[in-house]
Parts: structure tokens; C-alpha cells; sequence
């Protein structure tokens, strides 16, 4: 079942602390930045410019598994002084990811009244509330001795304050990034759900005709810009995931021999293999601290789920019963696996305590279950469920309770959660002898499917946790 | 697939060189013969021609199976005839899945059909050290038509000769 069934309204709180002027103080994130460059930490100033006492709420109403978006206007960013790049795309970057994102409706800046020509001074609310914006954001960005400063303000249209302003000071190659933080603060004012912007998606990028698929693990942004390869496509790889550091994967790679789960650094591509097992090892994930990763391990006809400590490299079986046991999934909290086995003879999702207690099956469904996935708020196990000729995309609680289908066709498999639990990205395959398969996107509530652009086929998304 | 496809141009380069052997014969049709799978006595006896054409180098399973069937069984005992009269040849059983599967699943799926098809081929008497065996999923499959017939010739093992077949 979908949804769609159901008519209820999720509140959209536009909130913000009270924040006198006086009480307006400089803050200083460290934020370091992870290119394919050595590292370099910088740092983003951020200053709280003003905030205005307001505790307001904006409905945005489900209904037949809709949103109503909120209509914002993004006022073109100022700029000068050769940051007018940078004005463009910050603009640009935040009216796409909002749009995305299902919760808002950007404007079209054509129908526009009044065009922002002063940062500094109100806007003419009256002009905003005629083309129906409810909220408006507002921004400059200007070139400061080398360095690129970037303003934007959010305000609520209806009562005329000011919800949210902040002030960045970066190099102007980090122009889209601070577009997704400016965007993940604007959601999380207007949704109080955390922003997932500022966040990247490792996956499989795949060329070639069906029987002679080249595949290279590559990552770009959750939007989709800045795709770079990470591996050179001699070898077949798959199923890549991130360590909560989110700069190193783990994932399987078929070299001369039998297949192997292998760690690569993604900022210097350094990659090693995980352990020397007699036989296939795949299926890798990180455990929530990083430290561990849990893995199938084949022996002849069976396979079964193994955690290895990176540090010590000691190695424990956590399941050993005469099947195919894949697919782990840690909790967020690490004190549970979410796995399947087809010990009962099809496909089905197990969960486990993480030293291998207590295995109890919590899909009954109609169907064969996989890929469980755990959602960070730990709420949710998003899973593939195949059944009638067709593959689903849903959740459901990790005591089997709640199951809900978010996306039903062809072909959808192998979901990962955005790090804010709302949002979930998985993989469609297209039919036919040219036929690939695409990243898609979709919301909590089934509704918001979003085809993640990509530059070719693409399969087996992860999604970062939070860059910032 | 890079495995399954350096075989079948080894097969006909193989193929190629043979008939150019025997030249004098009358022309044959390339196209013809590789379409229909060369007649027995055109392969080499021991080459991979001979093994592909005259043994059968692959055999197939059922939905979510990695049971031998009848007819797979057969062949496996036909190719460890052949192993046993061919010594010098080691082998490597690739496992297939069909496309209508999850990533990890498959793989595990067509490692434990490798497996039943590694086991049934020493079981006939073939050394277990001569023969590996690797999982690919539904990483490569060998048609394309997104239906069950196609499906069905992508739930498969493999019998890739990895050295000591006969080449001249």
C-alpha cells in the first residue's frame, strides 16, 4: 500500500530563536572541505546577521500523497566586484534544490515585480505577496581581497520578518557548496527537518552495452554536479558505501581473482583490500563508527556475515546458518543488524543483534524482501521487495510493523537513506538490450520522485552523511 | 564478460584456424558454421573449439535454483569426460544470475550455482585443483531481451577453459 490513501496534514513550522541584535554574534565553523585535491581545512565564517522574535507556522497539507509546496521567490543574488558568477549559481543552486526537494515551489524569477537592487534595505512585501511568495530569499555575494563573501536572508512574506540570515566567507570555487548550505538552512527554517544538501552521492557509473557493462565507482554532489570517477573501469565494481567520515568507501571490486571488498580513501584514491579470506568477500558496509565493517563472506554454497575491526583486523562470524546471509545494515546506534537470508527459502530480512543474537525474520509480506537499509533516525529499514514481476522500493519498522511501498515498476532496487531520514535514493533499470539503469529519487511519503541527473547509466547510490 | 567473450573469440579464432588447415575441402560458409555450431570433427579434439561445440560449456537453472537439472547433469558428465581425457586443462566454472534479482543476492546466488557445478564436475573425477570458480552476478549476461527466454539463458555456469586446451 501507498500512502496515497491517506489525507493528513504535516505541519511546516517556520520558526527561529530570539535573537536580539546585540545578541548577534560572530560563529565560526570549521568546515573541511574534502576535494580529490590534498586536503586543505578552511574555514567558512558564518554571522548570524539578524533574527527576528517569530514562531510561525506555514502548513503544507499531504493529500492523496501530495505536498502543497510553499511558494518561495529566490531573488536573484546581487554580486559585484566579479563574483557575478558566483551570484548566478548560488541563485541557481538553491532554486534547484528547494524545487527538488518537493517542499517548495520556487517562483519563476519572470514574474518578479520588484527586482532586488539593495541588499541592505527591506523588501517591498507587498510586491512579493502579490505573486503569492510566501517566503523570499534574498542574497548578495561579492569578492573581498581574494575571498568570496556571500549574504542571503530569508523572510516571511506575510508578517515581514526576517527568518534566517547569515553571512560566508569562502573561495569562489566553493560557490556551489555554500549554495547547498545556504539551502539546507533555509529547509530546515521553513521544514524544521535537517537539510540534506550539503551532501554528496558515491555510486556505480556504468557504460557500454548490456553484456559488456564498463563500471567505475565515481561521486558527485546530491545534485548531481561535479561527477568524478574514482576508479578507471578495468575492474568490475559495485556496491559502494561510505564511512560515517565520509571520506573513505568501502565496496567489492573483481580483480584477477575471485571478487573482494577493498576501503579506498576518496580524497587521495589510496585504496587497500579488507582482509585475505579463502573465498569471495561482498556486501561491505561501515559500521556507524567507522570502525568496523560488516561483510558476506562465501564458502561454497553458503555465504555469511562477518564484522571485521579495521583496527585490530580481528575478524567475528555473526551469522552461520547454511544460506545466503547479505546484505548487513547497521543501526545508527550500532547495537543492531538489519540483513537478509534466504534461510527460509526466498529472500527475507532478518534482524540481529550486532554481536549476531537474537535473528528473527521481520518481513511477512507478500514477496521476496533485501537490501535492508537503516534509516539514520533510526526509525525506518528501507528494503527492495520483488514480487508479481515487479520491484518496490519501501520501509517499514525494524519490527516488521508499518510496511509502506514508496515506488513500484520495472525494476527499482538498492535504496539509501539522504542523511535527514526524509528522502531515499535507489536505482531503476530500463528494459531492453540499451536499456540501463538511472538514479532516482524519492520522498518519505512516496510522493516527489526526482530522476537524479547523471552523465550515463548509474546504479548502486549511497548517500553521504552531512558534509558540514 | 570479458571472460565469457576472449573465450568465444578464442573459439573462433580457433574455429578460423582450423578450417584454414584444412583449406582444401570445400569452402564451408563462416558465417553458416558459427551460426549453427560447428559439426563435430571440425574442432581440434582437446581444443576449446572442441570443448565448446562437441561438450557444451554451459548449463542452465531454474528460477532462484542452483540445482543441476537432468540435462545440465549430462553435460557436466560430458565435460568431465572430456577433463579426463585433456588432463593438462584447468578450468574456472563461472556462476550467472539472471537480471531479475537483487546485486548481493545474485552474487551469492551464482557462486552457489558455481559451487553445485564445481562439486558435481570433481565428484565425476575431475581434481578439485584444476578447477576454480568465480560469481558474477547478474553482472554479465549473455542475452539481452529483458524476457524469460533471455532470462533463462542468463541462469547459467560456465565452463571457461583457463589453460592446456590445444591450440595447434
Amino acid at each position: 500500500m501507498t500512502c496515497g490513501k491517506t489525507t493528513r496534514s504535516i505541519s511546516i513550522p517556520i520558526s527561529c530563536s530570539k535573537v536580539r541584535d546585540s545578541d548577534a554574534r560572530m560563529m565560526t565553523l570549521a568546515i573541511p572541505f574534502r576535494t580529490f585535491k590534498p586536503v586543505h581545512a578552511f574555514v567558512i565564517f558564518c554571522l548570524a546577521l539578524f533574527a527576528s522574535p517569530a514562531a510561525y507556522a506555514v502548513d503544507g497539507v499531504v493529500t492523496g500523497g501530495r505536498i502543497d509546496p510553499l511558494p518561495i521567490a529566490i531573488a536573484p543574488f546581487l554580486a559585484g566586484g566579479g563574483a557575478e558568477e558566483t551570484g548566478g549559481t548560488l541563485s541557481g543552486v538553491i532554486t534547484n534544490n528547494l524545487g527538488r526537494s518537493g517542499y517548495f515551489a520556487p517562483l519563476d524569477p519572470a514574474t518578479f515585480i520588484e527586482q532586488v537592487s539593495n541588499f541592505e534595505l527591506s523588501p517591498n512585501f507587498a510586491s512579493w505577496q502579490q505573486i503569492k511568495a510566501k517566503a523570499l530569499v534574498t542574497g548578495q555575494a561579492y569578492m573581498d581581497g581574494g575571498k568570496i563573501k556571500v549574504e542571503f536572508r530569508l523572510w516571511d512574506v506575510n508578517t515581514q520578518q526576517q527568518l534566517a540570515a547569515q553571512q560566508f566567507t569562502t573561495t569562489p570555487k566553493n560557490a556551489r557548496r555554500i549554495g547547498h548550505i545556504i539551502s539546507d538552512i533555509i529547509y530546515k527554517t521553513l521544514t524544521s527537518f535537517d537539510g540534506y544538501f550539503d551532501t554528496r552521492i558515491v555510486f556505480v557509473s556504468e557504460e557500454g552495452p548490456k553484456d559488456k557493462r564498463v563500471k567505475r565507482l565515481a561521486i558527485m554532489d546530491q545534485d548531481g554536479f561535479n561527477v568524478r570517477a574514482l576508479t578507471d573501469g578495468k575492474d568490475l565494481v559495485l556496491t559502494p558505501r561510505f564511512s560515517p567520515s565520509t571520506n573513505e568507501i568501502t565496496y567489492m571490486s573483481f580483480g584477477k581473482a575471485e571478487p573482494r571488498v577493498y576501503l579506498m580513501n576518496i580524497d587521495t584514491k589510496q585504496r587497500e583490500i579488507v582482509g585475505e579470506f579463502p573465498n569471495m568477500s561482498f556486501s561491505p558496509r561501515f559500521s556507524p563508527d567507522g570502525q568496523r565493517v560488516i561483510m558476506s563472506l562465501q564458502d561454497g554454497g553458503n555465504a555469511n556475515i562477518f564484522e571485521l575491526d579495521l583496527r585490530s583486523r580481528a575478524l567475528r562470524q555473526l551469522t552461520n546458518v547454511a544460506a545466503i546471509n547479505t546484505a548487513p545494515s547497521y543501526s545508527p546506534d550500532g547495537s543492531q543488524i538489519a540483513f537478509e537470508s534466504d534461510r527460509g527459502g526466498t529472500q527475507q530480512i532478518y534482524v540481529m543483534g550486532s554481536d549476531g543474537s537474537g535473528q528473527n525474520r521481520i518481513s511477512f509480506g507478500n514477496g521476496r524482501y533485501s537490501t535492508p537499509v537503516w534509516s539514520p533516525d533510526g526509525q525506518w529499514v528501507a528494503f527492495t521487495k520483488q514480487g508479481g514481476g515487479k520491484f518496490a522500493i519501501g520501509v517499514m519498522k525494524s519490527d516488521g510493523s508499518g510496511e509502506r511501498i514508496l515506488t513500484e515498476g520495472f525494476h527499482n532496487e538498492g535504496p539509501t537513506w539522504a542523511p535527514n531520514s526524509r528522502v531515499l535514493m535507489f536505482f531503476r533499470d530500463g528494459q531492453g538490450a540499451n536499456g540501463g539503469p538511472q538514479l532516482w529519487s524519492v520522498d518519505i511519503t512516496g510522493y516527489n520522485e526526482q530522476k537524479v541527473p547523471t552523465p550515463g547509466f548509474s546504479s548502486d547510490p549511497a548517500w553521504s552523511p552531512k558534509l558540514n | 564478460m570479458t571472460k565469457t567473450v576472449s573465450f568465444k573469440f578464442a573459439a573462433a579464432l580457433c574455429c578460423v584456424l582450423a578450417l584454414a588447415a584444412c583449406s582444401k575441402k570445400s569452402t564451408p560458409d563462416l558465417e553458416a558454421n558459427a551460426a549453427a555450431g560447428l559439426g563435430a570433427g571440425q574442432a581440434m579434439p582437446g581444443s576449446e573449439q572442441d570443448f565448446a561445440t562437441n561438450v557444451g560449456d554451459r548449463i542452465f537453472f531454474e528460477n532462484d535454483q542452483s540445482t543441476l537439472t537432468a540435462e545440465a547433469q549430462e553435460t557436466l558428465r560430458r565435460q568431465a569426460q572430456w577433463l579426463q581425457q585433456y588432463t593438462n586443462v584447468s578450468i574456472q566454472v563461472e556462476g550467472h544470475a539472471d537480471e531479475r534479482g537483487t546485486r548481493e543476492y545474485n552474487i551469492a546466488l551464482s557462486a552457489r550455482r558455481a559451487t553445485a557445478t564445481r562439486e558435481f564436475l570433481i565428484a565425476q573425477g575431475v581434481e578439485a585443483s584444476r578447477v576454480s570458480s568465480i560469481a558474477y552476478g547478474k553482472e554479465r549476461p549473455a542475452a539481452l531481451c529483458d524476457a524469460e527466454q533471455c532470462w533463462s539463458q542468463n541462469r547459467r555456469a560456465v565452463t571457461v577453459i583457463t589453460g592446456g586446451a590445444k591450440t595447434s
